[in-house]
């Protein structure tokens, strides 16, 4: 192995070539995340349903009972489950990661690797939670007698969608996070307002096109429609909204990806 | 290519102390600052060459394969400037550097140990935070979990081991490392002293290995027994280099030509033993002999005299005052306290005070140094510590009897014996 060290100019793409080298740090430091989130707390793994179930009912009282918002003729409660699910692990994956580097700075001052692993693994480790709180929306359907549709194959697509604009967002904010620590206090508004410019307590239906479609510079439409479509068979196939979504979301995980690399370097100085 | 493995060409770092100092600057401030003229020329004057440092300076130089070089140097040379760079942490501003082979860095052992995971989980994340593959730490878990001696612990969260146990598992981890290159910091000094020794063993080992290791440390007996060659940097600057003995005698004399006057440099101060620098600072320390004067030379067994000139800076409930005595090569001989004479810990408001302490000397013949700090009894923390106040020579001839040093009573001080008359046994 050879290796120079010199100033770099411009872009370098050091991080990206050598992140195979250290798939195994990518694993023990997404496992520790997983197997220490919940350590010391009463209710554990619970967590991971009892944040967005409570969501659901707070919204289902709210907005489907008193507001009468309309859900595509879907029971209000699993209409705004199903978004909430793909929901909760994108603004987990969102706070985790944009934290992510400025709580691992005595890992960057101390050793090298390609710096990406550390949000990479903070969004990755949200799987987990998102497949519990899953296993309780596919119960939920059954007992709502709600069966998936074929579409459901196009799932994995879409909670990629929801990783790679987790991902791009979360770059962004942990590169700004370093120098910048407003972020932290801007990420939890951030996500609040995200919460309600995104159609999980209503439907993106109430929209006419071609603003419904245009809707989808959100990404999170896009991830949160989908679902709706692919599990609760909702009507209107959301394709273009879909389409949208993954350009603008591919656009912020490049960018992201950019400025993270361009910050990089000066990680161990600064934080 | 020959056996160079490192090879540096005018390596550089510079630090903006605008960016050291405030540690980090809000989105406000970059605002204000972008908006705003009059910080506009503010900034203009602000950026001018006294607002940087270079932390490093010019380095050039080349490791052979196998070689054990040693980096020495007071606090803020550049030593772990040095390191960071080379292990990537962090890049130069100037110059290159070419590595063949594979690197790993121990700035610090137990990095990204978490205190809720088992012995060993963190082991093996450890394991991989310093580069090493899952297999490689598998096959050598056996190993790292023998060296630490924490067999019986190794499912524990670590939250539960003693400091001493987690000491030792880091170490163990680090230890097991095998790459070609290795980049250490000042990782030696922990634990208890069995630790250490087997530590030490251990990095003997490494380095008879035929490895290549760079060593920083602020001990120059561990330089002096692990490296083969050795640097000595001051102000991010190389100042010697060579053979291992001859930049550590040049460098402990470097500190003889500034322990002339008694004040005490900010450079001697230890930061790292100080968590609380805000009640105590020592600022003068002078020796003097029997007769009261001023001197570094002293007679064998002659006493001496140490006045202590300290400055009170908020009142203090409970401080001690200490002088440590150490040889050339860092080994603590002896510690005493002021309250070892029976008197009460310091409760004294704001102010300049002094103390003398009067030494009786048993020291053999030699180079010897004086320490000096400070510690609260009460909370515990260090509040001055000066590894290196004064260094004072002891020679060979008695001052009133003019008798010598007889050479055959060796080792650093003279023990209080009592002979008794010789018997005749050999009839009983």
């Amino acid at each position: 192995m050879h290796t120079i060290i010199k100033p770099s100019k411009g872009f370098n793409f050091y991080g990206f070539k050598y992140l195979w080298d250290y798939r195994d740090l990518f694993y023990f430091l997404t496992m520790r995340d997983i197997k220490v989130r919940y350590k010391q707390t009463i209710l554990g793994g619970l967590w991971a349903i009892i944040q967005p179930f409570f969501t659901m009912v707070v919204f289902s009282l709210f907005f489907g009972k008193l507001a009468k918002v309309p859900s595509d003729g879907i029971p209000y409660p699993i209409f705004s489950f199903a978004a909430l699910v793909p929901w909760t692990f994108f603004a987990q994956g969102l706070t985790n990661s944009s934290n992510s580097l400025v709580g691992s700075a005595n890992l960057i001052t101390k050793v090298y690797f390609p710096r990406i692993i550390i949000p990479l693994s903070s969004v990755v480790s949200g799987i987990l939670d998102f497949i519990i709180a899953f296993t309780v929306l596919i119960g939920m359907m059954i007992f709502y007698g709600i069966y998936p549709t074929i579409n459901i194959i196009w799932l994995p697509f879409l909670l990629l969608l929801a990783f790679i604009t987790a991902l791009g967002v979360g770059m962004w904010f942990s590169a700004l996070n370093v120098e910048y620590r407003d972020v932290r206090y801007v990420v939890p508004f951030l996500i609040q307002i995200w919460l309600f410019a995104t159609p999980i307590a209503y439907p993106s239906s109430l929209l006419s096109e071609p603003w419904r479609t245009l809707y989808g510079i959100n990404p999170m439409v896009g991830v949160v429609e989908g679902f709706r479509w692919a599990l609760l068979g909702t009507e209107t196939a959301p394709g273009p909204i879909i389409i949208v979504s993954s350009l603008i979301s591919f656009f912020i995980l490049i960018t992201g990806a950019l400025y993270f690399n361009r910050m990089e370097r000066t990680f161990a100085d600064v934080v | 290519m020959s056996n160079t493995v490192i090879k540096l060409k005018n390596l550089g770092k510079r630090y903006f102390i605008g960016s050291l100092k405030p540690r980090y600057k809000t989105l406000r401030d970059t605002i204000t600052e972008s908006l705003s003229i009059f910080n506009n020329i503010k900034k203009k004057t602000n950026n001018s060459k006294n607002e940087s440092i270079w932390a490093l300076k010019n380095i050039s130089f080349e490791i052979n394969k196998g070689d054990v070089l040693g980096i020495i140097g007071r606090n803020g040379a550049g030593k772990s400037t040095l390191l960071k760079i080379l292990s990537r942490i962090t890049e130069p501003t100037v110059g290159y550097a070419e590595i063949e082979g594979r690197v790993s860095s121990l700035l610090e052992i137990g990095i990204g140990f978490h205190p809720e995971l088992t012995g060993r989980e963190n082991i093996f994340l450890n394991g991989a935070i310093l580069g090493m593959k899952k297999n490689e730490i598998k096959s050598k878990f056996d190993e790292i979990v023998d060296f630490a001696e924490i067999e019986r612990f190794i499912d524990t969260p670590v939250k539960y081991y003693s400091s001493g146990m987690y000491v030792r598992l880091a170490f163990a981890v680090a230890a097991h490392l095998e790459t070609d290159i290795l980049l250490v910091d000042e990782i030696l000094s922990v634990g208890d002293e069995a630790f250490q020794k087997k530590c030490l063993g251990k990095m003997q080992e490494v380095a008879g290995g035929g490895r290549t290791v760079l060593f920083v440390s602020h001990n120059m007996r561990t330089v002096g027994t692990l490296c083969n060659s050795c640097i000595r940097l001051e102000k991010g600057e190389i100042v010697d280099i060579g053979n291992t003995r001859d930049v550590i005698n040049n460098y402990l004399k470097s500190f003889e030509i500034s322990s002339e006057e008694d004040f005490i440099s900010e450079n001697k101060r230890i930061n790292e033993y100080i968590q609380n620098d805000k009640v105590l600072r020592i600022t003068r320390v002078s020796l003097k002999n029997s007769k009261g004067e001023k001197t570094k030379n002293l007679f064998f067994k002659e006493p001496f005299f140490l006045t202590i000139i300290f400055q009170i800076m908020q009142s203090t409930e409970g401080a001690r005052i200490g002088i440590d005595l150490y040889t050339m090569d860092g080994v603590r001989i002896s510690t005493s306290h002021h309250t070892d004479s029976g008197l009460e810990p310091l409760r004294l408001s704001e102010g300049f005070y002094s103390i003398q302490v009067k030494v009786k000397n048993n020291l053999n013949p030699g180079d010897y140094v004086l320490g000096v700090g400070a510690h609260d009894i009460k909370t515990k923390l260090g509040l001055e510590h000066i590894p290196r106040a004064i260094l004072f020579s002891v020679n060979e001839f008695s001052n009133e009897t003019h008798e010598m040093h007889d050479a055959w009573n060796a080792g650093y001080v003279q023990m209080e014996t009592q002979w008794s008359e010789i018997k005749n046994i050999s009839d009983s």
